[in-house]
């Protein structure tokens, strides 16, 4: 013997509404409740149900409304960056908003109608909704985060050293993509016109493997510091990275290159005219030879 | 073999990934850090080309044995436009792009078993080896 229930489609989300609205004590003590417990132990309880309170409202005053939802998503985000500043996985925000369908459904069981549990269907989507939309938010602002890290590394990772009067040095470390490059590129030309230098040193003891993008890189570099009239060293190579350079077959054709940066130095220093004196034993003693 | 897996190249941070990736299994290889250095600039270049002139394509890494010795190889595949004439792309100094030339026919130099599929419509695959001595 079954028995056939006839639910109209808006009943079920209008009898919602309704015991949203009715019960909203019961409902939203119960929701913080379950949250509470989920984060045990965790400072700022009583922030993040001041929140929910809110947006338990929010909620309720979307359904009664127009059906705008602007407010609710703007306090879901709030929610979500204020729990991300507490140290809560976007997992544990999003299951905090998710645990209002427990909360409701003790009402609807309580309530028993066919409205209710067909309506609860319903209530449960837009409750996955919001769930998923504080995850989003959570995604976002991490994005955000990264991307400005990235760029402040950018920044970060090309100093521009002067090693001697006329004599500056780009000591590079990790990869070089275009985009660094770029920097680099543009931080080298503009120190060697600050400081007026004649000789610029890139060390590339920093970098892990040279193909044949970053060669070109560098040979771009090169080429456009001797436009501005400044000679350029290389430095840095190391036994493998040599070795893989004439296996690739690249050539630096005139360009100078060192093994480390103390021969560039040297090099450099050779070539502005200051001459190296001393004995190599005990130190190395620099000075300058005016003409 | 914890180093073996497949990666997609989809953008330049999958390029610093593969190279990462293909340092630590030619490390389980054994490899001295010439050819450390030599296969993991190669990855670097075929992945690039994938890239670029593919819009994306994917890399197996995988170690294998031949008898006693080791070996690291690495399978690159793509869906892209495939080389019309593999010859003149395997050529020094040849580019569609505005690269050096070198990426593809330095590659070949740079490990001991380098082999190339590629027909016009139908995309690429290049496997290379490079063993340990």
């Amino acid at each position: 013997m079954g028995v056939t229930l006839i639910v109209r489609p808006d009943a079920g989300r209008r009898r919602i509404e309704e015991l949203v609205r009715q019960h909203e004590d019961r409902v939203l003590k119960r929701w913080l409740e379950i949250t509470a417990a989920a984060s045990a132990g965790r400072p700022d309880q009583g922030d993040t149900a001041a929140r929910l309170t809110e947006i338990y409202q929010a909620l309720r005053q979307s359904f009664a409304g127009d059906g705008d939802t602007s407010d609710l998503h703007g306090l879901l985000a709030e929610l979500s960056r204020s729990r991300a500043r507490q140290g809560f996985s976007p997992s544990e925000t999003a299951s905090a908003v998710f645990a209002l369908k427990e909360a409701l459904y003790e009402v609807v069981e309580d309530d028993g109608t066919p409205e209710a549990l067909r309506g609860f269907v319903w209530f449960s989507k837009t409750v996955d909704d919001l769930g998923l939309f504080t995850f989003e938010t959570y995604v976002t602002a991490r994005e955000r985060i990264i991307i400005d890290q990235a760029e402040q590394l950018l920044e970060l990772s090309t100093p521009v050293v002067k090693l001697w009067e006329g004599i500056v040095a780009v000591p590079l470390i990790g990869t070089l993509d275009s985009a660094r490059t770029q920097v680099v590129m543009e931080k080298l030309l503009q120190a060697l016109v600050d400081t007026g230098s004649e000789h610029a040193v890139i060390d590339i003891t920093g970098v892990p493997s040279v193909d044949t993008q970053v060669a070109q890189h560098l040979l771009k570099t090169v080429m456009a510091a001797r436009l501005m009239g400044a000679e350029c060293v290389i430095s840095g190579i190391r036994p493998q990275i040599a070795h893989t350079i004439v296996t690739l077959g690249i050539e630096f054709g005139d360009i100078v290159t060192k093994a480390s940066l103390s021969d560039a130095l040297a090099h450099a220093l050779r070539r502005s005219g200051v001459e190296l004196a001393g004995n190599r034993r005990t130190r190395v003693t620099v000075r300058t030879e005016e003409e | 073999m914890t180093a073996s897996g497949e990666l997609s190249i989809g953008g330049n941070s999958d390029i610093v990934l593969v190279r990462q990736r293909v340092r630590a299994a030619a490390v389980e290889v054994g490899l001295s850090l010439v050819d450390q250095t030599k296969i993991v600039t190669a990855a670097s270049e075929l992945a690039r080309n994938a890239l670029v002139y593919a819009g994306g394509g994917r890399v197996r890494i995988e170690i294998v044995r031949n008898g006693v010795k080791m070996g690291l190889r690495l399978a690159f595949d793509d869906d892209g436009p495939g080389i019309p004439d593999v010859d003149q792309a395997l050529t020094d100094g040849w580019t569609t792009g505005n690269g050096l030339g070198l990426g593809l026919s330095g590659s070949r130099r740079l490990v001991d078993d380098f082999d190339l599929r590629s027909a016009p419509g139908e995309g690429t695959r290049v496997t290379v080896t490079k063993w340990a001595r």
